[in-house]
């Protein structure tokens, strides 16, 4: 294809992901580095009959001078990056030194808001991605092993968790968990403690968030790994058989192999997906519990006043977060199709 | 596999059937559970008396007189107005995956054709933007659509829900107009046509089930989206999905959240059917990327 002809062809999309992701990235690192403008304070004199007294004022006039001039707000350096909303150097070495052990310091360090959120979102990520694979492997063979005739009903079913609305997904889970509701009360009933409460506790509300997290996305391992099995060569494994192998060698020798290239590309999209994870906390209304990097963002945008300097260097943090995770998939991918380009 | 030829010892089939079982429940239930709850008062869908409740309907029948009320439904629909909300997905959603096809087919199929090493490192940039978490992009959004006065429009959500869908949209355009033969548009161009007549008469013909698969994929993207909508429209203007969130800090207090699961039913219930007439779409589309490498 000619030069001209691809700039032409490709030039809509490529202004629509300049404008729209390319610069909001640069505008979110230049925001992160500079914060919102203190108020201009003045000293005012007031005189009475009885003397003078010096107040502090706010100069409304000035301030909004300050504000329309340099919209950005001033040049703060790395020092948002470095607050206690944050990263917190400044409170990471007492922390250290006061704590007893490395499991004291892990607990106090989940009370700082940055340290929370990317405790959840790494534990999320690396707990349900397993978990996926596992059972979207194990529900591919056992639809695989059905009549043909109620394959499609079962496939139909299997995509419902994946393809509703995550936020909708969320919250009739979290209906049904609640303590007046189907799960709650069987949960109740089930442990005898009248009492027990999915909302009230740490731990139960982890648990479900990643079982949340697990039932949305096992159906695309399972999808994934369905076509797989579909594609198994039929006669590697009529081999297989006449040589005497067992139906687990069979499994072990054959199927495994065929569907690992499978596994490590379900693997690196669910690493992705999961990072994100947001809309389930805000369904479960889980901010209490456990908060993602996603919701930090979400909260400090949301918020009364918007802390954009601070959702911008949390950001910033996600993205530089999302790249370490994305390199596999990028050293894969020019593997893949640079050498064919 | 092996179904035909080898026949399952008792014991493991008994296992695969109970798998079976246990996740269509999983994967089912709730949404049935949801939806039969949908017509119940709040005392019968959250009882802490007793479960059965939510099946005889004991308390609905006592507070209006039969055991199936539409109260929520209304309540939702017409009391606060989630049919505005509905229209301004229709809008959205529309216009999300009409645009972004248009420009995902040009670019996907220059780049499906082009041999030049920047397609591939245009590709590779594609990728990465597709990874970025939309909710990142926000805050760089915020300052400038307040300054220019565009925020909490619906054609701003629009534009900026093509762009964040374009990655993912080129990706799969691209790998579809691959599999088109590049004889079939080189020799229209060998008779005489140029690139984009070659490409206007003899490729949209025949694109069309790539286009519908990835056509899929965008609207379910702004269907479900919640994070770049509840950030960037004002009330007025909020889709489906933010307005339910909505719901969840007026009409909880309220005692309303019979509002919020009537709302949920009524968008998942377009979702449903979705499924239903796409599903070999859906599982191509899923499995695309996957099996193609």
């Amino acid at each position: 294809m000619k030069h001209s002809a691809f700039f032409w062809f490709v030039l809509p999309s490529a202004v629509a992901m300049l404008l729209f992701i390319f610069f909001p990235i640069v505008s979110v690192v230049v925001q992160s580095l500079h914060s919102a403008h203190e108020q201009v304070i003045i000293e005012v004199e007031n005189c009475g009959p009885f003397g003078c007294t010096t107040a502090t004022a706010i100069d409304q006039e000035a301030t909004a001078t300050l504000r329309q001039d340099q919209p950005l707000g001033r040049f703060a350096g790395l020092e948002i990056y470095k607050d206690r909303n944050h990263l917190a150097t400044a409170q990471i070495g007492p922390l250290w030194e006061q704590s007893t052990g490395i499991g004291d310091f892990i607990g106090k360090l989940m009370n700082l808001p940055f340290y929370k959120a990317i405790g959840f979102t790494l534990t999320f990520t690396f707990v349900v991605t397993p978990l996926t694979i596992i059972f979207g492997f194990i529900i591919a063979v056992a639809v695989n092993s059905a009549a043909r005739a109620i394959r499609g009903p079962l496939i139909f079913f299997s995509l419902l968790p994946m393809m509703v609305t995550p936020l909708i997904g969320s919250l009739i889970l979290f209906w049904m968990v609640d303590a007046r509701g189907i799960l709650g009360t069987t949960l109740r009933w089930l442990t005898d403690d009248p009492s027990l409460s999915v909302k009230a506790d740490t731990g139960l509300m982890w648990i479900m968030l990643m079982v949340y997290g697990v039932w949305h996305s096992a159906p695309f391992a399972f999808i994934v790994y369905y076509a797989g099995l579909q594609t198994v060569n039929t006669d590697t494994l009529e081999a297989a058989r006449i040589d005497g192998a067992s139906r687990w060698q069979q499994i072990r020798h054959v199927v495994i192999p065929h569907l690992l290239p499978l596994t490590t590309f379900i693997a690196l999209m669910q690493l992705m997906d999961n990072f994100r994870v947001f809309e389930p906390i805000v369904s479960f209304n889980a901010s209490a519990h456990a908060t993602s990097l996603s919701w930090a963002i979400y909260n400090d945008l949301g918020g009364e006043t918007q802390q954009l300097s601070s959702a911008a260097a949390t950001s910033v943090l996600t993205i530089i977060g999302v790249a370490i995770l994305l390199s596999p998939v990028l050293i894969r991918t020019y593997r893949d199709y640079g050498k064919a380009a | 596999m092996a179904s035909q030829v080898q026949k399952r010892p008792v014991l493991l089939q008994t296992v695969l059937v109970g798998i079976l079982i246990l996740w269509m429940i999983a994967a089912a239930f709730p949404f049935f559970w949801t939806l039969w709850g949908s017509f119940k008062v709040e005392g019968d869908f959250f009882s802490l008396a007793d479960w059965t409740n939510v099946l005889t309907g004991e308390m609905t029948t006592r507070e209006t007189g039969d055991a199936f009320t539409t109260e929520g439904y209304t309540g939702a629909w017409v009391q606060e107005e989630f049919w505005k909300a509905a229209w301004n997905s229709t809008l959205v959603c529309l216009f999300v995956v009409t645009i972004s096809l248009t420009l995902g087919t040009l670019g996907g199929y220059a780049l499906a054709r082009s041999t030049y090493r920047y397609a591939f490192w245009f590709l590779l940039i594609a990728l990465i933007f597709r990874a970025m978490p939309p909710i990142t992009l926000v805050s760089g959004y915020l300052p400038v659509f307040f300054q220019w006065n565009i925020w909490g429009h619906l054609p701003t959500a629009i534009i900026v829900l093509v762009a964040i869908n374009q990655p993912f949209t080129l990706w799969m355009l691209h790998s579809f107009f691959k599999n088109i033969p590049q004889d079939l548009d080189e020799s229209a161009m060998v008779d005489g046509c140029t690139r984009f007549q070659a490409f206007r008469h003899v490729i949209i013909p025949v694109m069309w089930p790539g286009v519908i698969t990835t056509g899929l994929f965008s609207f379910l993207l702004a269907y479900n989206d919640f994070a770049v909508t509840a950030m960037i429209l004002d009330k007025q203007n909020q889709t489906m999905v933010p307005k339910i969130a909505s719901f969840l800090g007026t009409t909880q207090t309220k005692g309303n959240v019979m509002f919020a699961v009537a709302a949920v039913v009524s968008t998942t219930a377009p979702l449903f059917l979705l499924i239903m007439f796409f599903q070999r779409q859906i599982v191509s589309g899923l499995t695309a990327g996957a099996v193609k490498g």
